[in-house]
């Protein structure tokens, strides 16, 4: 086994892990917790990619990476501001509970 | 593959499977951050020290502080009675356990195709700096855009509106 093979298959597991803890929680914010974990699965491939890959001076899988790492940070801002505010809203952060999109 | 490796990937692994199982939701939001810390080892582990930084700085320093906040302030840390899961988790985790085992099998059968440099990279964060100042500079600007729209978004969304529904 390869070493870029073995990031590769750490990456994918924590994908499917982050990805079920998104498909099967109840909590709003865990589900954000699984959204975060399967972006840091991706950041995992683009910097084994970038340090096994061709032309790695060209850094075009790092900045990738970077980049993604900053679009996480916004994500996890407004998503957390819209569970509050639904909390605020709701009473709950159950997702559920929540099924009907009227006021 | 070296031990470190192995080590450093069971605990990214471990940390991740205690976020998304464990039932209080506190525990999920502290083993996340050990999920988070064993990115960045292995960020570290494969030569890229900048991103190994900012991930520690901005997801174990901002991303799992926020989370713990947003925790504390909706008062998820009371456990629920009944399950954790929702009411269709079997449909999840077949969902899940399928793209882990379409992502596994293209990955062990594409070994051929895969990249294997050898020589590990010289890059300083001097190169990825002028990287940023340079080629990227468009990406960076539209970041900073994007960021600045967060904030002020995330702030107007979960402002308390004290005159009620307008």
């Amino acid at each position: 086994m390869t070493p870029l093979t073995g990031y590769l298959l750490v990456a994918a597991l924590l994908f499917a892990i982050g990805l079920a803890g998104a498909l099967t929680r109840r909590n709003a914010i865990l589900v954000l917790i699984g959204i975060e974990l399967m972006l840091n699965a991706a950041n995992l491939n683009l910097i084994a990619f970038w340090r096994y890959g061709p032309n790695p001076e060209a850094l075009t899988g790092m900045m990738f990476a970077i980049f993604s790492i900053a679009v996480a940070a916004a994500e996890a801002a407004v998503g957390l501001g819209l569970v509050i505010q639904i909390h605020r809203h709701a009473h709950t952060t159950d997702l559920d509970a929540m099924n009907r999109m009227k006021g | 593959m070296s031990l470190v490796f192995y080590v450093i990937a069971g605990l990214s692994v471990a940390g991740a499977l205690a976020a998304v199982l464990l039932k209080n939701t506190v525990h999920c939001a502290l083993a996340l951050t050990v999920a988070f810390a064993g990115l960045a080892l292995l960020f570290l582990e494969l030569d890229a020290q900048f991103a190994g930084f900012a991930q520690i700085l901005i997801y174990i320093g901002a991303v799992a502080i926020l989370v713990v906040f947003a925790i504390l302030l909706t008062r998820g840390s009371e456990t629920p009675k009944d399950t954790v899961y929702s009411r269709h988790w079997i449909v999840g985790l077949v969902t899940a356990a399928g793209i882990f085992a379409v992502l596994g099998w293209a990955v062990l059968h594409s070994t051929v195709a895969l990249p294997r440099e050898t020589t590990k990279p010289e890059v300083t964060v001097m190169d990825i700096g002028n990287a940023l100042m340079g080629r990227y500079v468009l990406p960076l600007e539209i970041v900073a855009l994007l960021l600045t729209a967060a904030l002020i978004g995330a702030v107007i969304v979960a402002m308390h509106d004290k005159e009620g529904a307008q």
